[in-house]
């Protein structure tokens, strides 16, 4: 057993230490204490769910209100003010860089999901096989990567010597594989039962065919997962991004946002907007700006919350 | 399968047929393979210029070697000292505050019976996970400016309107809060999944001993979760000089560089921006060899202590 915890095989009898009353053994299930500590509890999460929504809720009022409304507003805000007004949402939607950045986040999803589902899976399967003679040393190939990096400027040169820089490829390739989602994938084909694969092994089929016509089609929770974690991945990555991509054209849709929210570019945010507005509207825009930004990962996110999370088990089970 | 036959047979004549009975597996792992190649083992090989000059026109594997100079050069550099504190400490307060609230978290949703309530609770809290770092700095930004909300709190409170991410004294404490709001529920999910897995006969024993709830959880929660708890803060522990270099890189700005500055950061700024290509490196390096000690450390002593450990 542990040292840390020890798991006693008998209990004494005395009052616990947050000072319950002694216990009879029939008196257990609800003492008055764990009552109390019952209501705490649930004030407690809901106190944390609102710290956790307040800021979201903040943000979308905040870019419906009237902009000079909210320039003189301070304290919490609760509905927006001076009625709802979509004029933040008219300008974020003439800024010409909120639409290229979006329409580079595009590419680099289009190109990279599949890219980066296919791949994973591929290997997966392989490090699935227990009949792979290269199993172990392939699974040390791969993890001994989790825990030792080059670092952040070999991997510059590299992808500088490749021929990258300015490329929107450069934020895709160099992250084709995670090693945590290769073994998630791994630990879910792992699942899959042998029979099937023997049945049509016996029939005659490849690997290949096994992997295409069995396992994938017997894989769709795992690859909703993957495609969910690359492109969440992709969609919010800016570091690199910054690093490979100088041309303000090729700017995905974060940079863009680094641009509007953290350098606080007046003249960036207000592009396509004329006369002495800006400044009276540049906080509604920044709201909104965060809105549209955030948009689609938050409308479809609490439908796909269960697979999430799902992910993150089936990784523990073998992490 | 059935490896007997050929463990008799010479060692070139296996591996011959090993190829020839795996040839479509390993094609299909090929990819994988250069993926892991080009873009990780390459750049291992790269942070050789670490101990070399680095010159662009000879790469990684044509310029001079130099030895420790540039390691030299950092462990005597004025920013050393203020480099380690910082990595140090941020790291510390980070794992001290941020590594516990998930699992109480994960206590606490355990102990809620109204099943419409603890999903909620679970959606909402997962959510910050999924928003961009860019956009978390950005809502942090909007909200410790001297017109934004904390400092409209603070004003009720009776304290003066501060520019609070221009200050060094507020900095740590906003790296912390905003790193926990971000990643308590997310991380919760793990410690759910082991708690659910506890036993139940377990807490039917522990009740007929007489053990109320609390002591339900002291002695057989916890150690139900215990191997989850020690994996996950060895992994931790593993990262702790690397850990949230992005965020800091949004966070700060010369004015809280005294304690915002760490190593990661550091070679950013020396190695991307000003192109000290090797001495940057070999600061990395430093770090990643920090980095993997640490980790060796703590396997080691959840090896001795509790029996488990990542290998």
């Amino acid at each position: 057993m542990s040292t840390i915890f020890v798991v006693p095989t008998r209990k004494k009898r005395n009052p616990g230490p947050t000072g319950t009353r002694p216990l009879r053994s029939k008196g257990v299930r609800e003492s008055k204490g764990y009552r109390t500590f019952q209501v705490f509890n649930y004030l407690l999460l809901g106190a944390l769910a609102f710290m956790t929504l307040y800021p979201m809720w903040h943000v979308l009022v905040g870019s419906l209100s009237d902009g000079r409304a909210l320039m003189r507003h301070s304290g919490f805000l609760l509905w927006p003010l001076g009625g709802i007004s979509i004029e933040a949402y008219h300008a974020v939607m003439r800024n010409p860089n909120i639409l290229m950045g979006y329409q580079n986040t595009l590419f680099i999803l289009t190109v990279g999901i599949p890219l980066q589902v296919i791949v994973t899976s591929l290997g997966a399967y392989v490090l699935s096989r227990k009949t792979f003679g290269l199993r172990n040393p392939a699974m040390f190939f791969i993890t001994f990567t989790m825990f030792f990096q080059g670092g952040m400027i070999p991997m510059f040169l590299l992808v500088r010597d490749l021929g990258l820089m300015n490329n929107l490829l450069s934020v895709v390739l160099p992250f084709t594989v995670n090693a945590f989602n290769l073994i998630i994938m791994r630990t879910s084909f792992q699942a899959i039962p042998e029979s099937l694969e023997e049945s049509a092994r016996m029939d005659g089929a490849g690997h290949f065919t096994v992997y295409a016509r069995i396992v994938m089609p017997l894989s769709k929770a795992v690859i909703a997962v993957m495609i969910l974690y690359y492109g969440v991945g992709l969609w919010n990555g800016w570091f690199w991004a910054s690093v490979f991509i100088r041309n303000r054209s090729l700017f995905p849709l974060q940079l863009v946002l680094r641009e509007i929210l953290i350098i606080n570019d007046l003249a960036s945010m207000t592009q396509g907007m004329g006369g002495d507005d800006m400044v009276s509207l540049s906080e509604s825009i920044r709201y909104a700006t965060i809105i549209v930004s955030t948009l689609p990962i938050l409308t479809v996110y609490p439908f796909l919350q269960k697979y999430f999370a799902g992910g993150v088990m089936i990784g523990a089970i073998k992490g | 399968m059935n490896l007997k036959p050929q463990r008799s047979m010479k060692l070139k004549t296996r591996i011959r047929t090993g190829f020839v009975r795996d040839r479509e597996l390993l094609l299909m792992l090929l990819p994988v393979v250069v993926y892991f190649f080009v873009f990780h083992y390459i750049p291992m090989y790269g942070a050789s210029i670490a101990f070399r000059n680095y010159s662009p026109a000879r790469g990684f594997a044509g310029s001079p070697w130099v030895g420790f100079v540039h390691f030299i050069r950092f462990f005597r550099s004025v920013y050393f000292e203020r480099l380690m504190v910082n990595t140090v400490l941020l790291n510390v307060l980070a794992l001290a505050f941020g590594f516990p609230a998930p699992i109480i978290l994960a206590l606490l949703l355990n102990e809620i019976k109204n099943r419409w309530f603890k999903n909620s609770i679970q959606t909402i809290t997962y959510l910050p996970h999924f928003i961009s770092l860019v956009v978390i700095i950005g809502l942090l930004r909007e909200f410790t400016v001297t017109s934004g909300l904390i400092n409209d709190i603070r004003v009720l409170m009776g304290f003066a309107r501060r520019p609070l991410l221009q200050l060094p004294q507020y900095f740590r404490t906003l790296y912390v809060t905003s790193e926990i709001w971000q990643t308590i529920g997310w991380n919760s999910i793990i410690y759910l999944a082991a708690l659910s897995g506890v036993d139940t006969q377990l807490y039917e024993a522990a009740k007929i001993d007489g053990a109320n709830r609390w002591k339900q959880t002291l002695h057989v929660t916890l150690p139900g979760i215990q191997s989850t708890v020690i994996i996950l803060l060895i992994l931790r522990m593993g990262r702790m000089f690397t850990i949230g270099f992005e965020k800091i890189i949004l966070m700060y700005n010369p004015s809280t560089y005294s304690v915002a500055d760490v190593i990661s950061t550091f070679v950013y700024r020396s190695g991307l921006l000003e192109m000290n290509f090797s001495f940057s490196t070999a600061v990395g390096l430093f770090n990643s060899v920090l980095n993997f000690a640490m980790l060796l450390l703590a396997n080691r002593l959840s090896k001795r202590y509790s029996e488990t450990s990542l290998w």
